[in-house]
């Protein structure tokens, strides 16, 4: 892989005895749309939370465009290129769908940019920004609500759009079709191609193996904090490895037998 | 005008700056039941500044809002330090250590109070409430209190979108405790007079109640908590005996009926949608 955006190398993770990510090594090559997925548990979410800095590895070095992440506050990471949606919807609840999407700019925004009075001038730049990305994802309906009375499919897609209001180069989504009908869900794989399609990486954690198969070419498996599989998405379904994690039950029942 | 209207309008406007003032730092998300600290500050820093340096009105009134914004800026750092109903316990105690200092000082007349040499009218007091207002109203606006009402609703989501929360959360009570100290400062100036006892542990209830009760979530929230909390018991007058206990019942089925306070982001997107049909689509 000549030019990786994110580079894993030996990532370790525990909580008090629990060991959670155990010598976790990968690239996600720029540009890509990559898949991390593994069955519940796995350490997917922890995974996350370490790259985009909630808490630091106990063990190993992540790299953002070749720079070491390490002591970098999580608050700095989001203007160094990275953006994250979250497993349970994060929104704020109290503001409203613009107000929301506009929030993903700030990193971007200077001092002055910080004292600019955006909610009195109804054409305001950053406004105008918000309001245009909803719109080419379809959510222009809803600008002005309140977040916290709206439907789960679009509070989900919404978050997607304020990750994606930072700009960032690498977007990391913690399973963005859970919870949505299949409908949804062909529009959502539409969505994020569309979102690949202007240059952004996506490492998309996602349970939903039609989904996975029809918007990434590169999976990444993981069990118990392990890293059991990293190659093509059509390579995935023959490996022995991922077979018995998914099916690890049938094997068991085998052994015992034997 | 007369005098008693007179009275009421600088009353009011003097709660509409302290309910402010306490305002700014509940829309990042604190509590601050320090507030009657915060005023005695202003109120005895302006008092100070007038009668032993000799400042102007209007300079002594400047010099102690920015006194109660420093204060705001240095005690935000020990109080942001506890997190929920222990950030609240220590405004409430830095309240009373304020109030403690005040009480056994000589220079400051202990429990005699100081005696100002000046006076402002009411008008003086609706133009600062303007600002004030106007001022908030701005902040609110910006992305500076987009950042604060994300910190208020989801710290580590704030944190993760670049917001630096803590810069944020020192900022807010440094503002607060600027605003603050300028009703405490309009007060001394109006009444001619500071007196420790005024400044004691029920006002810094009323006031986060006001801000409370008028709701958080938008700039109109304490301009109509202080409202409503400073006409309702002139309204109610009438009968001195029934007064405390009618206050206390609207309070309560204010907080039934509007747990999110009166002034709620819906009922302000409603209001608004009602006068222009179109704004909607904006
Ligand atoms: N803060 C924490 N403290 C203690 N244990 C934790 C913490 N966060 C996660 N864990 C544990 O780490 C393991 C991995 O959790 P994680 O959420 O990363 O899994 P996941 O792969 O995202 O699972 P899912 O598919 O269910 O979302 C779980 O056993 C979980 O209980
Ligand atoms: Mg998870």
């Amino acid at each position: 892989m000549p030019d990786p955006i994110l580079e894993l190398d030996g990532v370790g993770k525990h909580f008090g005895g629990v060991v959670v990510l155990q010598d976790v090594s990968f690239h996600v090559a720029r540009g890509a749309r990559h898949a991390l997925i593994g069955p519940n548990g796995a350490g997917k979410t922890t995974l996350f939370n370490v790259i985009s800095g909630v808490f630091p590895p106990d063990e190993g070095t992540v790299k953002l465009n070749g720079r070491d992440l390490a002591g970098v506050p999580s608050r700095r990471r989001i203007a160094m290129g990275m953006a994250r949606s979250f497993q349970n919807i994060r929104l704020m609840p109290h503001l409203s769908v613009v107000e929301n999407v506009m929030l993903g700019q700030h990193a971007r925004q200077g001092l002055l940019g910080q004292l600019k009075p955006v909610g009195l001038l109804p054409q305001a730049r950053e406004r105008r920004a918000a309001l245009d990305l909803l719109d080419a994802f379809g959510l222009d309906a809803y600008p002005g609500q309140v977040v916290a009375n709206l439907p789960y499919g679009i509070r989900k897609k919404i978050e997607v759009v304020r990750a994606l209001m930072a700009e960032p180069e690498l977007l990391l989504l913690d399973e963005p079709a859970a919870g949505l009908n299949p409908t949804e869900t062909a529009a959502l794989r539409d969505f994020l191609m569309e979102v690949s399609a202007r240059g952004v990486t996506l490492l998309v954690v996602e349970h939903d193996m039609p989904f996975v198969n029809s918007l990434c070419e590169h999976v990444t498996v993981m069990n118990f904090g392990r890293l059991i599989y990293d190659g093509t998405a059509a390579g995935v379904r023959e490996d022995e490895a991922v077979l018995e994690a998914y099916l690890g039950h049938r094997r068991k029942g085998a052994t015992n037998a034997a | 005008m007369s005098g008693y209207l007179s009275g009421v309008i600088a009353i009011l406007g003097i709660n509409v700056i302290f309910a402010y003032g306490i305002f700014v730092t509940a829309a990042a998300g604190q509590l601050n039941l320090g507030g009657a600290g915060f005023q005695a500050i202003g109120a005895y820093g302006a008092a100070i500044l007038s009668l032993e340096f000799g400042l102007g009105i209007w300079a002594a009134i400047a010099a102690a809002t920015v006194i109660g914004g420093l204060i705001g800026f240095l005690i935000a750092f020990p109080i942001l330090r506890t997190r929920g109903v222990y950030m609240v316990l220590a405004t409430f105690a830095f309240a009373q250590v304020v109030v403690g200092i005040v009480l056994n000082s000589n220079y400051l007349g202990g429990s005699m109070g100081l005696i100002m040499s000046d006076y402002i009218e009411t008008g003086a007091i609706i133009w600062a409430t303007l600002g004030v207002i106007l001022f908030v109203f701005y902040l609110m606006s910006t992305p500076m209190g987009l950042a604060m009402r994300a910190v208020h609703d989801d710290e580590p989501v704030a944190d993760l979108m670049g917001v630096n929360n803590r810069a944020v959360q020192v900022a807010a009570f440094a503002l607060g405790g600027a605003i603050t100290g300028l009703s405490g400062a309009l007060y001394a100036y109006y009444f001619g007079f500071v007196e420790v006892q005024y400044f004691n542990a029920l006002l810094s209830i009323f006031v986060l109640l006001y801000v409370l009760i008028g709701g958080t979530q938008t700039a109109w929230g304490p301009l109509v908590g202080a409202g409503f909390f400073t006409l309702i018991p002139e309204a109610l007058r009438m009968g001195e005996d029934w007064r405390f206990l009618i206050f206390g019942v609207l309070i309560v089925a204010m907080m039934i009926l509007r747990p999110e306070g009166i002034v709620t982001r819906d009922a302000v997107d409603r209001i608004r949608a009602r006068l222009s049909p179109r704004a909607r689509d904006a």
